[in-house]
């Protein structure tokens, strides 16, 4: 598999490198590592760190600045960061109104941040965790390690991170982060495996006339394997599995994020969401905001995920608020 | 076991897991992210380079500098918990010298307690724990029948622990996870060998080879 690098091992090196050329918004620390606000830290403003292994750009380092992140820690591809890179970061950060911590719901990220939480408060910084687990295909059982963190991480991010702005403390915070994360579901169909540049070839092999169903953001297999819909049944069938686990009534408003996992080129995502848009009107949900795009990746997979955000007014206010990031930036 | 025998035994691990990165790699791609022999080999690379550059250390120092250094490095689940093992496992030894048998049990016991305290596996959740667990009964049975050697046993316990590490290793491939980013695949991780299992019976391979080829 061809990919534009040098070398497998310095990849998450040089991209930071390049995303700090490309954004003097940013202080980018590639000892860390980990990317912060370059005005960071700002004084009795919550700071809001997350973090996750590489590989799901522009997800979480293009998410930080204005209304967002204040930091985000980047791991080795599909690999969460360490806890001594979360502590360095969420130290960098912190104006002393407490750090709030931004966990997608893996194992690995668990760990390491819980680890950085512990570390972080035995210096005397107080952490308070937001863990999304959003992605509605796995069951939420004890033979699951829990559902994953995906496309909603974003919104998370998004709507906490203004609150933050406002002068909001750590534990409003994290309370309207964990808020979004229950109102969100989400759900993916991949078309082929990604690469890692590591491994250098796809994880898995996909027939021409199957799609995986129910994946993650990290090149592993989904839930089981079909055979290849028309994208109106694929539309249908993620919303019908988002609606089943977190239900929208008729007359609600939701943010709907139709993202792309990589692979995908837009005209196939815009299509999609022309599907979903119309079950949801037919449905009497109303879209108030939407994204079309690659926000939460798997580095190469095409594929595509949808989330479904149940959104109430103070959220929607929160969406519109100023933000200005290398992936995201509106009213500013 | 003393200093130089527990640096043989990390050196060894780090080796092995050297050798086997592909093919840790390749268990990982049918069941998780295609990066766990990458991230092992990452990490027992930095314990190698963290050893060279400590000085000679008891054996506590020892195990406590590679587990925090596999947890500073590593990421991932395996960081944590591969680290947290063998922090547990020195912080359960005399602070000063070398580590007799029972001590030795008692500490890899400790580092199975703390494996599963993080991690919050079972037996039967297709994890590391699968084959850490009988590796430690077996460890510890073979170190109480075996007391009366000239080594105190730990030969012929380290030998039972990785062919009970082994057996528990290949025990994974029927079971279904429920613990890591394999249990995301439901009955589809059934038929496939756990990676973490695998690296754990790699490691108490590596303490056999160690100690039955430097003290005979």
């Amino acid at each position: 598999m061809k990919k534009f690098i040098n070398h497998p091992d310095a990849v998450v090196r040089e991209a930071l490198i390049g995303l700090s050329a490309a954004h003097p918004d940013l202080r980018v620390d590639l000892d860390g590592p980990y990317a912060a606000r370059a005005d960071a830290p700002r004084a009795g403003k919550v700071a809001l760190v997350s973090g996750g292994g590489s590989g799901h750009e522009p997800m979480h380092a293009g998410f930080v600045g204005l209304g967002m992140l204040d930091a985000a820690c980047p791991g080795e591809v599909f690999t969460s960061p360490v806890p001594d890179q979360i502590v360095a970061a969420s130290r960098a950060v912190d104006g002393g109104a407490g750090v709030v911590h931004i966990v997608k719901n893996y194992t690995g990220d668990v760990m390491n941040f819980q680890l950085a939480a512990d570390l972080l408060g035995d210096g005397g910084i107080e952490v308070q965790t937001v863990l999304v687990n959003d992605d509605v295909a796995v069951e939420d059982s004890t033979w699951t390690a829990g559902r994953r963190g995906t496309g909603a991480t974003m919104l998370v991010e998004k709507i906490a991170g203004a609150l933050a702005e406002t002068g909001a403390g750590a534990a409003a915070v994290a309370a309207m982060g964990t808020r979004v994360n229950e109102a969100s579901g989400s759900f993916a169909v991949a078309l082929t495996a990604c690469t890692t540049p590591a491994a250098g070839r796809p994880g898995f092999e996909l027939p021409e006339d199957e799609m995986e169903v129910g994946v993650g953001i990290h090149g592993e297999p989904g839930r089981r394997r079909e055979q290849l819909l028309p994208a109106r049944d694929i539309a249908a069938m993620s919303l019908e599995a988002i609606m089943a686990a977190k239900p929208v009534a008729s007359g609600e408003d939701v943010i709907v994020l139709m993202n792309g996992l990589g692979g995908t080129p837009l005209i196939e995502l815009y299509l999609l969401y022309g599907e979903v848009a119309g079950m949801l009107e037919a449905a009497g949900v109303r879209i108030a905001r939407n994204l079309v795009g690659d926000y939460v990746t798997s580095l190469d997979m095409a594929g595509m995920s949808l989330t479904v955000c149940r959104a109430d007014a103070e959220m929607l206010r929160l969406w519109d608020a100023p933000v200005r990031t290398p992936a995201l930036r509106w009213g500013v | 076991m003393d200093a130089s025998q527990a640096r043989a035994w990390l050196y060894a691990v780090a080796d092995s897991i050297a050798g086997q990165a592909d093919h840790l790699t390749q268990l990982d791609a049918a069941i998780g992210d295609s990066d766990h022999g990458v991230n092992m080999n990452r990490g027992f690379t930095a314990v190698r380079a963290a050893l060279d550059g400590a000085p000679a250390d008891g054996v506590r120092g020892v195990f406590t500098l590679a587990g925090s250094t596999l947890v500073s490095r590593v990421g991932g689940a395996s960081g944590p918990l591969f680290g947290s093992a063998l922090r547990a496992l020195g912080k359960a030894l005399p602070e000063q010298g070398d580590a007799d048998t029972a001590a030795l049990a008692a500490g890899l016991r400790a580092g199975l307690e703390a494996v599963c305290k993080l991690g919050g596996a079972v037996p039967g959740d297709k994890t590391i724990v699968d084959a850490y667990a009988p590796a430690v009964d077996a460890f510890e049975q073979a170190a109480r029948a075996h007391s009366g050697d000239r080594d105190g046993g730990l030969a012929a316990a380290a030998r039972a622990a990785a062919d009970a590490a082994q057996q528990g290793m290949r025990d994974t491939i029927p079971l279904q996870a429920r613990r890591g980013r394999a249990s995301y695949l439901g009955e589809r991780s059934v038929g496939h060998q756990d990676p973490g299992a695998t690296s754990t019976w790699l490691i108490f391979q590596a303490l056999a080879d160690t100690v039955t080829t430097r003290r005979p």
